[in-house]
Parts: C-alpha cells; sequence; structure tokens
C-alpha cells in the first residue's frame, strides 16, 4: 500500500459579475479521472484550516478548490479580507452562488475532471453549501458540516447580504445531501438540524445524516479546544464514502 | 457558529502596531471563530481608522474570560484616573 501523492497551486476562476477569483486548488498526482469538491471556508476567511481541508480531501481522491471568497477585498492578507468583509455586514449570498459556480466550472473545465462536482463547507460555509444546493443547477452532491442559519430562528438573521433562509428553498435541491453536526452544538441546534431533516423527508430528497454526541460546534477542527478525535475521525470517513459514491470514485494509490 | 454580529464604535486615539503608532477612530468588536488564536471562538477587536478608509487595522483576538478581564482592568483604571486625575476636560480630545 502506498499514498497518493499531490499538487497544490494558487489559481484564478471567473467569479460572480466577471470578476477574476483567487482560489487554493489541490489535487492528487494521478493519472486517474477525479471528481471535484468546492470547499468553502467559514466566516473567518481563507485560513490555514480551509487549505488543510483541501489537502484532506485530495489525499483522500478528490480535486478540491477552496475559493477566497472575500478576495475582492484584497489587497491584504486573508485574515485582513476577512475583517474588511465583516466590516461590511459579510459578502452577500448571491456573490457567494457566483463565486461557488465559477469553482464548479473550473473543476469541470480541468483535463482530470470526471465531471461530477460536490460544495462542501463549514459552518456558515455549509449554510452556503446547502445553498448553493438548492440555488446552482448541475451539482452532483452537497456536504453540509454544521452550517448555522440553514433554519433561521432570529429574524434579524436576514439581511439584505443573506436574505432567505436556506430551508425555505430546499425544494429546489436536487443534488444528494450529507450533513455532520455535533448534538451540542446551538447553532445549529439539534432541534434545527430536527427541522431540517423534517423538511427534507417531507420533500423526499436524499440526504443522509450523522449527528454525533459528545461534540460541539466545529469539531474536525485539530487545532481547536471543539476537537472531538473520535467523531472527526469517523466524520472525516462519512465525508469520504459519501463523496466516494456521489462524485467518485475517489482516486486511489496504486 | 459563524457570528455576522458586529458591534462599532468610535475611539478617539492611537494604537501601535507593526512598529508603527497609528491614529484610531474606530473599533469594530465581534464575537466569532478567531483566525489565529487557538480558541473555538473570541473576542475580536479591530482598531482602524475610517478617516483614513478604515482598510488597514491593528487586530486583537482574546477568549471570553480574558476579554472580560481587559474590560473590567480597562474601567478600574479609568475609575483610578479619574479618581486620582480628575476627569479630563473636553479640551483635551482637540490635541
Amino acid at each position: 500500500m502506498s499514498y497518493l501523492g499531490m499538487a497544490t497551486r494558487i489559481v484564478s476562476f471567473k467569479a460572480h459579475g466577471g470578476d477574476v477569483g483567487q482560489a487554493y486548488h489541490a489535487a492528487p498526482a494521478t493519472t486517474q479521472k477525479l471528481g471535484g469538491v468546492v470547499l468553502v471556508h467559514h466566516m473567518p476567511g481563507w485560513d490555514d484550516w480551509t487549505q488543510e481541508a483541501a489537502r484532506k480531501l485530495a489525499h483522500f481522491g478528490f480535486a478540491c478548490v477552496a475559493p477566497h471568497l472575500y478576495f475582492r477585498e484584497r489587497p491584504g492578507t486573508p485574515d485582513d479580507c476577512a475583517a474588511r468583509a465583516r466590516a461590511k455586514g459579510g459578502v452577500p449570498d448571491d456573490q457567494v452562488m457566483g463565486d461557488v459556480q465559477g469553482c464548479v466550472d473550473f473543476l469541470r473545465a480541468q483535463p482530470e475532471s470526471n465531471g461530477k462536482v460536490a460544495v462542501m463547507g463549514f459552518c456558515s460555509g455549509g449554510r452556503h453549501a446547502y445553498l448553493a444546493g438548492c440555488a446552482l443547477q448541475g451539482l452532483d452532491a452537497v456536504v453540509d458540516c454544521w452550517g448555522g442559519n440553514v433554519v433561521v430562528a432570529d429574524p434579524a438573521d436576514i439581511t439584505p447580504a443573506r436574505p432567505v433562509a436556506p430551508i425555505g428553498l430546499t425544494k429546489s435541491l436536487a443534488a444528494p445531501l450529507l450533513g455532520i453536526f455535533g448534538n451540542e452544538d446551538q447553532r445549529p441546534s439539534p432541534a434545527q438540524v430536527d427541522e431540517t431533516e423534517r423538511v427534507l423527508k417531507d420533500l423526499g430528497k436524499t440526504y443522509e445524516f450523522h449527528r454525533y454526541d459528545g461534540a460541539g460546534h466545529g469539531f474536525f477542527a485539530a487545532e481547536r479546544p471543539a476537537y472531538r478525535a473520535e467523531q472527526a475521525t469517523d466524520g472525516w470517513k462519512k465525508v469520504y464514502a459519501f463523496l466516494d459514491r456521489a462524485i467518485g470514485p475517489r482516486a486511489r494509490a496504486d | 457558529m459563524c457570528s455576522y454580529i458586529t458591534e462599532k464604535v468610535a475611539l478617539f486615539g492611537s494604537a501601535k502596531g507593526g512598529g508603527e503608532w497609528r491614529r484610531i477612530d474606530a473599533a469594530q468588536v465581534y464575537f466569532d471563530h478567531p483566525f489565529d488564536a487557538p480558541l473555538d471562538h473570541a473576542l475580536g477587536v479591530d482598531l482602524i481608522n475610517e478617516a483614513d478608509g478604515g482598510r488597514e487595522r491593528i487586530a486583537i483576538e482574546l477568549s471570553a474570560e480574558t476579554a472580560r478581564a481587559l474590560a473590567h482592568a480597562i474601567l478600574a483604571a479609568l475609575d483610578r484616573g479619574d479618581r486620582e486625575h480628575g476627569t479630563a476636560p473636553e479640551g483635551m480630545m482637540d490635541y
């Protein structure tokens, strides 16, 4: 048994409004065809964790593009760009959807692509992934890791930048959905995850949820106290297995 | 959770970062996942100069507990300053 090698690079893609976006691309070094994943970062921005997660997906046999959603705030470091975006109330949903679509197109245009693309995100990126599953055409899978505000409890969370509760768009969800949640999370709370699952079930959507006891919000993040080794290890396996079925087969070492 | 909640406060003063002092006139204050601090959530403060465009910042990320301690320490120092020096006259804001 061996391991897949990989290559990483910073790439440009055609983003919302015709802007030239910036993204991190990680892909296995292989001649095998690859399913692609657009990985959407959380509110604090295009951080080390996002790039690590992209490499993890490449390590397990998928091509991954992680867009810098705050690239329009450059020049500056990713965290400074995030601060500027935060001060403006966050990036608008329609702009994020345009950027995600640009990344989907980028992945499908790569010669190694098998034509299948998933959108995956953590936290606010999980919400964006759910929204993309409902708003964009032609996705092959969606992975929502603890996306908050899919069910909106506080009307103040409906803003000009985020004018809809994604749960209300679930009828349009066409791709299979994987949800990963911690039962000690409060955003989304277990009751909100229950509500999301009820809507998915009522609408006959294809989904699988994995909900972990002893885990709260963001329990994959090994550099933070919320990390839960047992739950995170199992959760990542669930992600790979789901993506293998939905956009695979994943590349494997010779 | 990712939090979009940001509190903004007008300031008058200076802050030092990157080896240089800068005039500041506002702070963005928020509680969210930090970018750097090894915490699940942190109190973030971005000290900025809006009059100069507000794009550059001097930033801190603190645990909730120590952020509260800092807030109390600021108030305690101000109270002590008032007792020992008296409240600053309005004109001091125009240096």
